[in-house]
């Protein structure tokens, strides 16, 4: 018993030792002051973010209607073809003067005196000029309708569409402003009669530029961007990967590889405009290739995005722990079948989402394509990647510029719809690297 | 019992077993640094020999020149002869892969590839081009497994990934790996360090199996291991070979001091 009373008598005896001052009070202060600049770090970013999405999509998310028409139109023959050629004459078809046929059912809709030309040219003026495109592919697809009444929708000339979306002040006064109270009056009239309503604005995923802000669409700048895109993901994915696979697992290390990463880091920071100027001078000038073509711009992104790649690949590589490598190496694998078998699948979830924020990046990237040309105003579709495109980006550069009031909001909603993009390859990128890690 | 003699009576009691890896003035530097000096040390067939001595001695670069591990670090150098079965190992005309399926190795801390337990195990035998059909792969598999021990606890999750075993089933999954290959000599390098007691106890009992057909040679920081598990202890010290000896020897009656300072834990 004496035993083991007397330690715990002699500890209690003791007295007790002055411990030394750390602060303790002063170290949480200090905690609790760096987690107060974390936290507000993070509402600063999460306010500019909101502030971001929510002056985008408001401005934006109009733009994703469209004001329509829908008139009986009278495909009358005299207008279309009063000689009767269309049988021989095929440019009959193609040249016919469309406008009129709309003009006159616009007319008859509101009731108008064909005579009093400047109520007509005022009612006129309430439809887009793209009608007359729009009932010509009507009519050279079925010649058959000539002479036939068929209601056709239509869409509204942008004035009118701001004006019936409320975003044209109708207080200022009538000759300061677009819309005229007499097309104001007529668009409530055809709008109570359900002949002019909103709906969804299937057009700006398909057409190409326009002049008219009604026609204009983002669906050739897509088309131009997706060839990009492909380009880039075909020739930087295996360039990128090679490259780092290469100075990751086989290079000596020396001067200059040395050399070679100090580069590679250095070309992930240089400014994209750089990659434009390198583009036009090697690309177009020097090689010949076609200007305002996506292959040319493809390429370009693809350099611009090869430093990205490879950075993300060796980072991946180098994560992939020694001993699995030791382990293959240590059963006979040889180095190649080392770093296929074993390191690269270990790296892919990395080397997937440095390749797709990589394209992310290029999807985005406006600055190089301007330099070769890709600033270009393009209608029709590009059938190949050598044909004249643009790209999402400049296209929303493009409209920026533009002075009419309803590019405003479809160059937003061409903002919404890159975003949505981005978004979706984010996304991707997060469920790729997923599912990959986890199979183990 | 004089130096002369005892050379004799160890001489007359293991030359009987055959040489299976014979290290002749071997050197290694890393870069500038000189870490082995002039080792001369033989590996007997069938035979554990335990590689013992302090921490940076070179117990274990010796160990990974013997398989040329050591190739895969940059300015490593290593002079002198090995042969395996009179096979100069580091000739020119000597295939790493094919030596390291002939000389395989366990490593510290268990390595299983992230993968099945079954990729694990077959994996080697695929590269070698040691089984074609399904049925061969199987019984590599099941084989290898119970060589290690370990067949009967994961034969009902084959399919299962091999790191979500407990270490010590792990480090037997790496054994059986090693095994599958059919190697001659399996190197190991302190293949219990990261496991405990019991985890310890059952790899050292699988050593004493594995004895029957293979040559093992260990390098552990353990003096009880290296007496439970070996027939042949090789001592290095700063570089150097300082004594080899039959463990019983050794551990009893050591001709060197630094021996006898180590292995009573004067230092080290």
């Amino acid at each position: 018993m004496t035993d083991v009373a007397s330690p715990t008598v002699r500890v209690s005896t003791r007295p007790a030792e002055s411990r030394r001052d750390i602060g303790i009070k002063r170290r949480y202060a200090a905690e609790r002051r760096f987690r107060a600049y974390g936290i507000s770090a993070i509402v600063i970013g999460l306010f500019f973010l909101a502030v971001l999405v929510w002056s985008v999509v408001s401005k934006g998310y109009t733009a994703f209607q469209q004001t329509t028409i829908t008139l009986p139109i009278e495909f009358s023959e005299k207008v279309i073809d009063p000689k009767n050629e269309r049988a021989t004459d095929t440019k009959q078809l193609m040249t016919a003067n469309y406008p009129v046929l709309v003009r006159d059912a616009l007319v008859k809709q509101l009731g108008i005196d064909p005579k009093k030309r400047p109520l007509v040219k005022q009612a006129n003026d309430m439809v887009s000029d793209s009608v007359r495109t729009q009932l010509r592919d009507i009519v050279v697809a079925d010649p058959s309708v000539i002479g036939k009444t068929i209601p056709v929708t239509l869409l509204a000339d942008a004035n009118i569409d701001s004006a019936f979306k409320g975003q044209i002040d109708l207080k200022v006064e009538e000759s300061k402003r677009k819309v005229k109270d007499q097309q104001v009056a007529w668009m409530n009239q055809l709008a109570e009669a359900g002949v002019l309503k909103k709906s969804f604005n299937t057009g700006i995923f398909a057409f190409g530029a326009s002049s008219r802000p009604e026609a204009a669409g983002v669906g050739v700048a897509l088309v131009g961007s997706a060839y990009m895109m492909l380009i880039v993901l075909v020739l930087s994915l295996p360039i990128g990967v090679a490259a780092s696979i290469y100075l990751e697992e086989f290079a000596p290390k020396n001067r200059l590889t040395d050399l070679i990463e100090v580069n590679i880091n250095n070309l992930a920071a240089v400014p994209s405009i750089v990659y434009g100027l390198l583009g036009l001078a090697v690309f177009v000038n020097f090689a010949g290739m076609p200007r305002s073509a996506a292959l040319v711009g493809g390429f370009v992104l693809t350099l611009m995005t090869l430093p990205t790649i490879i950075i993300a690949t060796r980072a991946a590589l180098k994560a992939v722990p020694p001993s699995i490598r030791s382990a293959a190496l240590g059963l006979g694998a040889s180095r190649m079948q080392t770093i296929f078998h074993h390191v690269l699948p270990l790296a892919m979830p990395g080397i997937l989402t440095g390749t797709i924020i990589g394209l992310a990046h290029a999807l985005g990237e406006t600055a190089p394509l301007l330099l070769i040309g890709m600033v270009a105003f393009v209608v029709d579709y590009p059938g190949s990647p050598l044909e004249p495109s643009t790209a999402l980006p400049v296209q929303i550069y493009m409209w920026a510029n533009e002075a009419e009031r309803a590019f405003v909001e479809r160059t937003s909603g061409a903002i919404i719809i890159l975003l949505i993009f981005l978004v979706i390859m984010n996304l991707g990128a997060i469920l790729l690297r997923r599912r990959f890690e986890r199979r183990w | 019992m004089s130096e002369a003699a005892v050379e004799k009576a160890l001489d007359q009691k293991m030359n009987t077993v055959p040489l299976k890896m014979i290290g002749k003035d071997v050197s290694v530097y890393y870069g500038e640094k000189r870490a082995l000096f002039d080792v001369n040390l033989n590996i007997r067939e069938n035979t554990v020999t335990a590689l013992i001595g302090p921490s940076g001695c070179g117990k274990s670069t010796f160990l990974r020149t013997l398989n040329r591990m050591n190739d895969t670090i940059e300015n490593c150098r290593v002079t002198g002869r090995i042969t395996l079965d009179e096979d100069d190992i580091y000739d020119p005309s000597i295939d790493v892969v094919e030596l390291r399926a002939r000389v395989g190795m366990v490593f510290q801390k268990p390595n299983p590839f992230p993968k099945s337990i079954y990729e694990n195990v077959s994996y080697g035998p695929r590269i070698h081009g040691l089984a074609r059909t399904k049925a061969d792969f199987d019984e590599i598999v099941e084989t290898s497994l119970q060589k290690a021990g370990l067949w009967n606890e994961v034969k009902d999750r084959l399919q299962e990934p091999g790191t979500g075993l407990s270490g010590g089933q792990q480090q037997r999954l790496c054994i059986a790996r090693a095994v599958a290959v059919s190697p001659e000599v399996i190197l190991m390098d302190e293949p219990c360090s990261a496991l405990d007691p019991i985890a310890t106890a059952k790899v050292e009992e699988l050593i004493h199996e594995l004895r029957a057909n293979f040559t093992i040679v260990i390098v552990t920081h353990s003096m009880q291991q290296a007496a439970r598990v070996s027939q042949r202890t090789a001592m290095f010290h700063l570089g150097n070979l300082v004594e080899e000896n039959d463990t019983d020897k050794m551990f009893t009656n050591p001709d060197d001091q630094r021996t006898q300072d180590y292995i009573m834990g004067r230092f080290g």
